[in-house]
């Protein structure tokens, strides 16, 4: 287990290194030079040329992005071109309003979705059923911007309840975290929903009843956990999707997080920081994807052995 | 014994007759695919209803945020313009992108996926890992900064997108022709001295077409969204075209007092959404009754 633990992060290098290489090319050969942005309105060419030495400009590509990739081992990915702040200590002084906005708007996604999954597989074709997918169908084809729009206009514009925006206290997160978790329990209602309706019509559900355990048993014991991996498997992606995505949420509710650094610095033409941002938002999906997969092993005898085996 | 008709010729049903038999059963489906219908219909009307410079984005300051009323039913925004003119002529560019975007996607990732499903070895090795790098990027992330470093127009909002259509169409394709490649007809068309691009093209791709039909239809619908989405952040169609999401965006300026304005362009983005994921889901049983539940 642990030798696949290891040969996994060996197996995230390549991918972070394409990925990096990629958005470093592609910022370096469309953001125009950064030397004319950086000197003062009238910097004669000697200074504009003194800069581009300063920053290392005039080597060639490849040199800067190994340049940048071994800064990167240390955590240093550079200066900001606008706030001339260290690009790795902004990234990860948002990330932890992000981190706690994507596992609040997952958890309350889960709470509703899990529950709400199940109860429709189990009252298939009633109108129980029917609600539920209706939901579900809603939640899905609504932009959630928009869902934000709502509910500032019913939540804090009509009925005064909660701050519209910024983030102060426990308060200001239930209204982003709602956002982003609808669409995603919409998603997690129907996995959970065709997941269930795979298991509960196998045989060792009906040996279990026969054995006399009660319904609650049969459908949590002997359904649900069988019906688990899908489960998890859309929960983390979600997981990762909100970690990574919620850009539109953070804008709609001027969340600090790096959704919205990201989105800030490429409208001021902050170079530094849009690459640094996304190479770190993409090292993050890695980590989570990977301990996604651990948590399969956990929760799957079958997938742990697998595991081992291949070692 | 097979029913006869007049000329003495067996009355059989083609497999499109089949799935559309099966499709106009299916209430949601139909109810998804008139309202599409109708909403094709009224964005062509609209461009000879409406005059773009003059109805559409012309200031008409004397009428600006002016409550749903019966002159103006959806009200004005805040520069006078009806947004009851400007809805209906939008529907052209959600309808045009998410089109646009998934068929310029649907060749270029159904060709990548054909290539690597059928070859296989390190083509498609290479083919899969770019993939993958793609698919690690989150979609909306790599729409901004593609926009972003192109610069903001309709044209280049439409390549941000194809990007991530054509990702998710790579996977399907090569999956499908993973598992049709070693069926015994397309051996059978590779003894007979067919070359490699018609076998692809006319023995394995129309095989797998189901799944790539009914992704083609659902990400239709999550393309205008995230299509709305850029144009929200600003980063999308250009002002002051009547974008739905650029719509929205306008509106959120004035969320405390004009707050239909923040309604009606997501309840229009919304119902479209719906019928294509409707018709989706519709297909999908009807393409695939086995799958049914």
């Amino acid at each position: 287990m642990i030798r696949y633990i290891i040969k996994r992060i060996i197996l995230m290098v390549p991918a972070i290194i394409a990925t990096s290489f990629i958005i470093y090319f592609a910022m370096n050969m469309t953001g125009g030079d950064p030397a004319l942005t950086l000197a003062p309105e009238n910097a004669t060419e000697q200074q504009i040329e003194e800069i581009r030495e300063e920053l290392g400009l005039n080597d060639p590509i490849y040199v800067r992005y190994g340049k940048y990739m071994l800064g990167m081992l240390k955590g240093d990915l550079g200066t900001s071109y606008v706030t001339k702040r260290d690009v790795f200590k902004t990234f990860m002084e948002r990330l932890p309003n992000t981190i706690e906005l994507a596992f609040t708007a997952v958890l309350i996604a889960t709470l509703i979705a899990v529950p709400l999954g199940i109860y429709t597989a189990i009252h298939q074709n009633t109108w129980k059923d029917t609600g539920g997918m209706v939901f579900a169908l809603f939640g899905v084809s609504m932009p959630n911007f928009w869902l934000g729009l709502m509910l500032i206009i019913i939540f804090s514009l009509n009925l005064k309840w909660l701050p519209s925006g910024g983030k102060e206290g426990i308060r200001s997160l239930i209204l982003p975290a709602l956002t982003v978790g609808m669409g995603f329990a919409a998603l997690i209602t129907r996995t959970t929903r065709s997941a269930m309706l795979d298991v509960i019509r196998q045989d060792y559900m009906t040996t279990a009843r026969a054995k006399g355990a009660s319904e609650k048993t049969v459908i949590f014991q002997h359904g649900l956990k069988n019906a688990l991996i899908p489960i998890i498997t859309v929960i983390g992606m979600q997981l990762s999707n909100a970690l990574t995505g919620s850009v539109l949420a953070e804008t709609v509710f001027s969340w600090p997080g790096v959704g919205r650094l990201i989105v800030d610095s490429i409208s001021k033409r902050d170079t530094p920081m849009v690459t640094g941002a996304i190479i770190m938002s993409c090292v993050l999906m890695c980590v989570v994807n990977l301990v996604i997969d651990l948590i399969y092993a956990f929760f799957d005898p079958r997938i742990k052995a697998q595991y081992s085996r291949k070692g | 014994m097979a029913k006869l008709n007049d000329n003495n010729e067996v009355k059989s049903r083609s497999m499109a007759q089949e799935t559309w038999r099966r499709l106009i059963k299916n209430k949601g489906a139909v109810i998804g695919l008139i309202f599409l219908l109708t909403l094709v219909v009224v964005s062509i009307l609209s461009g000879f209803i409406y005059d773009y410079d003059t109805d559409i984005i012309a200031l008409n300051m004397g009428e600006a945020l002016q409550a749903p009323s019966a002159a103006h039913w959806f009200g004005t925004d805040s520069l006078g313009r009806d947004i009851f003119a400007r809805i209906l002529y939008g529907a052209r560019y959600s309808l045009m992108i998410g089109v646009g975007a998934v068929a310029i996607g649907l060749v270029i990732g159904v060709t990548l996926g054909a290539i690597a499903g059928f070859y296989g070895g390190a083509v498609d090795q290479i083919i899969m890992r770019v993939v993958d790098v793609f698919y690690s990027i989150p979609n909306i992330m790599i729409a901004v900064v593609i926009v972003s470093l192109l610069g903001t127009s309709t044209v280049n909002l439409l390549i941000a997108l194809c990007f991530t259509c054509a990702t998710s169409f790579t996977r399907i394709a090569r999956a499908s022709v993973m598992t049709i490649r070693d069926q015994e007809y397309v051996e059978a068309a590779y003894e007979l001295g067919l070359p490699t691009w018609k076998i692809i093209l006319k023995h394995i791709i129309p095989n797998c077409l189901s799944p790539i039909i009914v992704q083609v239809t659902l990400l239709i619908g999550t393309t205008i969204i995230a299509a709305s989405s850029l144009s929200f952040l600003g980063i999308g169609v250009p002002s002051p075209a009547p974008e739905w999401g650029a719509m929205l965006s306008e509106g959120r300026q004035h969320i405390r007092d004009a707050s239909y304005m923040c309604v009606i362009p997501g309840i229009a983005i919304m119902l479209t959404v719906l019928a294509l994921n409707l018709l989706g889901d519709g297909l999908r049983d009807a393409l695939d009754p086995k799958m049914k539940k």
